[in-house]
């Protein structure tokens, strides 16, 4: 278990603030079709130094270290790197330059073993051909400068979980020996107890003089090692100060430039909740291959429940689990009190069970991007509208016509490939397909990522109108607004576990975030009899 | 540094190449069953014949090794083999240095298919399966201008020597006292197309697994856009690996002019060894979706397929069944490799 005061005093003094920019960005713009990325930004970091990049999904975070690393090439603006001007047209040359960046989509190969991976631009040659015992050597010696001594470096990393994984990425970049170590996300599926060895990491590469960049969501982590913060909103740097100088409520305020609830509907009285009526979902000792252990949860007719949590700890699978994408899971799962075995996502959205789950990878798993929205927006409810497998095409065009009406898609022709779509467009697509199901559960996998502030709006609103027309909703973000804006209850996850569930006045930052860390640890959760009265042996 | 222990090692590697090792016991079984019903079984005669009717497929089978290890297929290995058979025809005679030099043409040859496959995939952005097609189409046209009927002139000594074992080379060539040397005794038995064959994995196939670009080659079929963003040259391992898959087609198709004495562009032939390639490369444990895989791994897939006709040599079966026979042995051995679906715990991995 981590403790703030542990944390502050293992950031050894601070460098002082007026060093000598080393990467200078001036003038940077990036376009995507009709979205700005970046705006005309100037940013600048130092050598010696750690330096934070915040602010909201969509902020332009992810381009401008993409610009750096050589993934994408901006539209106007400059870089240089130690007063030098550079371009990077891919990332092996922004690797030469010595700019290393560990990405939150992992960079591994799963199929390649752990030394094979850490190795992969550079391996040890003899004659010209790769020296296996070296390669292994230098993997194992990377790996037990992480304090990773547990991974086998013969390991195929798919046979690794992910927190490994990570690890082994963080051990990859170091080999490269960088000058310039970009951190995207690099600690998200960490454990508490590997995230503080990459602090010490950062701490003592940041001493020998590197120019350290991270984008993290965690407060407490950029507290932790940040030496400068600087604050993205829509594409623009919005500004930079020394770590410490500014309150958690500044920087909130900074990043989303606003009134933090005002854009979230009002929530309703609880609804008239009938207690003798069973709830519509509800699940008792959930257990997955280790992933998920012991899930009691209720969600009640008009009910949006949240699930809370650092990325990673089981919410995914749980949703999963419930629309029957997942084997082996014990538990039990009632739907308006019957026990109801869900095998498979067609027999979840059958009569019975009539689960909608809205998945995390819209690209993958939500649309088939060649085929045409039309189609798309049908694709779940095809059965509603066919007699002995033909299809009424007559039944299918009101279908689509009211699926784009009443999640207000902006199209041009339902015949047009749904890929054509903007992000925000594409994510209502896919809402309205499973919409048009009818559905009296609704699982929502982070629905807003990646999307824009109006397209949000309109789905916080339709979540709430859903509800309140009698719809049960489980809600999964990794945005702690939204949840506390939109949630009647929250669960909050840990290690597959549901380690809180927040109520009323208890849904705010502080409270999710302390249990989204565990940071009671030591109590006995006190939900775990209250909420369902399940008892909950641990 | 905490040493590990060996066996965990051994472990780890074991459960890396189930495939593969499965492919080896299906062999074994497969080929130990077969000598011990065959009137002459496990005698150097039916082990050089053996040989001999392995080799031009195993070759063919690492061919097709190559582009499913980076998530594609190459429906003209085939196609480059007959090509290279029937430039073979012309070329495998005259002085010891002609025939040399037509050695070397031939080599070429193959590995100019290839390359030029590569480069309709990586700068035609083609899916491979679809500009093989095509680039197959055109090699088997070459054939059929090279060799419009069957025939040709190979050099018979060289002919005799390469088919048969160690000793006929000797004899032929004049070395080790004609073979009768001593020290030649113990290895004078083995067959050369076998010797061949372990020259090419061990010469060939095991340095390029073992170079960046065939690292690459992995990287690319585990996950294009990781090997992109891990700074790796994409194009040029794509363009070597087809490059080195028609250089493996053309000494199949060499061997194959030896074997017969001549050329034939044969297209039905060449067809059924493009599919049995396939057979070859799956059986031996490589996967379709790519990166995971030996050319290793295919011989042995060829010596499965092959032992499979051995077997229905010896039991007389009627022609006619030999196809279905062979079908369903095949489908049970690839199934075999499927067995590790049943172990995925979330569904949605079995559309990865």
């Amino acid at each position: 278990m981590r403790n703030e005061n542990e944390q502050i005093a293992s950031k050894p003094g601070k460098p002082t603030s007026h060093q000598l920019p080393h990467v200078v960005l001036t003038g940077i713009s990036k376009r995507y079709g009709g979205v700005t990325a970046l705006d005309t930004v100037d940013f600048a970091c130092s050598r010696g130094s750690i330096h934070a990049v915040l602010g909201e999904n969509g902020a332009g975070k992810s381009t401008l270290i993409k610009i750096m690393s050589g993934v994408v090439q901006p539209d106007a603006g400059q870089m240089s790197i130690a007063g030098q001007p550079v371009v990077f047209p891919n990332p092996a040359s922004a690797n030469a330059a010595g700019v290393i960046c560990i990405f939150q989509e992992l960079s591994l190969m799963p199929d390649l073993t752990v030394a094979d991976n850490i190795s992969i631009a550079d391996p040890p040659r003899r004659f010209g051909l790769i020296d296996s015992r070296a390669q292994r050597r230098r993997a194992e010696e990377v790996l037990a400068s992480i304090g990773c001594e547990d991974v086998n470096p013969l390991s195929r990393i798919r046979d690794l979980p992910l927190s490994r994984r990570q690890m082994v990425e963080i051990g990859k970049a170091l080999t490269k020996n960088p000058s310039v170590l970009i951190l995207d996300e690099a600690t998200s599926a960490l454990t508490a107890a590997d995230v503080e060895k990459v602090f010490d990491i950062l701490h003592r590469l940041r001493d020998q003089g590197l120019s350290i960049l991270t984008i993290s969501h965690r407060m407490h982590e950029i507290e932790a090692i940040a030496d400068m913060c600087s604050v993205f909103r829509n594409g623009r740097h919005i500004e930079t100060f020394v770590e410490g100088t500014r309150t958690n409520t500044e920087i909130v305020q900074m990043m989303i430039g606003r009134e933090i609830t005002a854009h979230f509907p009002p929530k309703h009285e609880r609804p008239p909740d009938d207690p003798s009526a069973a709830p519509v979902l509800e699940t008792r000792g959930l257990n997955w291959e280790g992933r998920l252990t012991d899930i009691n949860l209720t969600v009640r007719r008009g009910e949006i429940v949240g699930l809370g949590g650092l990325d990673g700890q089981g919410q995914k699978e749980l949703l999963l689990g419930l629309a029957g994408v997942l084997k082996s899971v014990s538990g039990e799962i009632l739907i308006n009190g019957k026990k109801t075995s869900v095998s498979s996502p067609e027999a979840a959205k059958a009569e019975g069970a009539e689960i909608a789950l809205i998945p995390e990878d819209r690209k993958t798993e939500g649309l088939m991007l060649g085929m045409s929205i039309a189609d798309n927006l049908t694709a779940a409810s095809l059965g509603r509208y066919s007699r002995f497998q033909i299809l009424d095409s007559a039944a299918v065009t009101e279908a689509v016509r009211s699926g784009i009406e009443r999640m207000r898609i902006k199209v041009g022709s339902p015949e047009d490939p749904v890929s054509t779509l903007s992000g925000g467009n594409q994510q209502k697509v896919v809402i309205a397909k499973w919409l048009l199901t009818e559905p009296k559960i609704i699982l929502l996998n982070d629905p807003t990522r990646g999307i824009d502030v109006g397209t949000k709006q309109e789905i916080y609103r339709l979540l709430r109108e859903l509800a309140d027309n009698g719809a049960s909703i489980l809600f999964y973000s990794t945005d702690y607004e939204e949840l506390i804006g939109c949630c009647d209850r929250v669960d909050v996850m840990y290690d597959g576990r549901i380690v809180r569930e927040l109520v009323g006045d208890e849904i705010n930052e502080h409270e999710i975030i302390a249990s989204a860390l565990n940071i009671e640890g030591g109590e006995v959760p006190d939900f775990l009899a209250g909420s369902d009265g399940q008892g909950g042996a641990v | 540094m905490k040493t590990r222990s060996a066996m965990t090692d051994l472990k780890i590697r074991a459960s890396q190449n189930v495939g593969l090792l499965t492919a080896i016991a299906i062999f074994a079984v497969f080929y130990i069953f077969y000598n011990l019903n065959h009137p002459r079984g496990f005698s150097t005669a039916v082990l050089i014949q053996n040989s001999n009717e392995v080799y031009a497929l195993a070759m063919v089978a690492m061919a097709q090794t190559l582009p499913v290890l980076l998530g594609g297929l190459d429906l003209s290995v085939g196609a480059v083999m007959t090509l290279v058979n029937t430039l073979a025809s012309h070329v495998l005679n005259g002085t010891p240095f002609e025939m040399f030099l037509g050695f070397l043409a031939c080599v070429a040859a193959g590995a100019a298919c290839g390359f030029v496959n590569g480069c309709v995939v990586v700068y035609g952005r083609l899916q491979p399966i679809i500009a093989t097609l095509a680039t197959g189409a055109v090699y088997i046209g070459f054939a059929l201008f090279l060799r419009p009927s069957p025939g040709g002139d190979v050099d018979g000594d060289l002919s005799w020597a390469m088919t048969n074992d160690l000793f006929e080379i000797a004899a032929t060539y004049g070395f080790a006292e004609n073979g009768e040397a001593a020290w030649f005794k113990t290895i004078a038995w083995i067959p050369t197309p076998l010797v061949l064959l372990i020259l090419t994995a061990v010469l060939i196939w095991m340095p390029f697994r073992r170079s960046v670009t065939g690292r690459t080659v992995y990287a690319i079929g585990s996950g294009e856009g990781a090997a992109y963003m891990s700074g790796l040259n994409i194009d040029r391992a794509k363009i070597a690996a087809f490059t080195l898959g028609g250089l493996f087609a053309g000494l199949g198709g060499l061997y194959l002019a030896l074997q017969t004495s001549s050329g034939n562009a044969d297209i039905p032939q060449a067809g059924a060894y493009t599919l049995n390639s396939i057979a070859a490369v799956v059986v031996g444990g490589t996967s379709l979706l790519g990166g995971v895989g030996t050319a290793v791994g295919s011989i042995i897939g060829a010596l499965v397929l092959r032992t499979i006709s051995f077997n229905f040599r010896i039991f007389e079966i009627d022609p006619l069944l030999q196809p279905l026979i062979e079908g369903f042995v095949l489908l049970a051995a690839v199934s075999l490799g499927a067995l590790r679906v049943l172990k995925v715990k979330n569904t949605l991995e079995l559309f990865r």
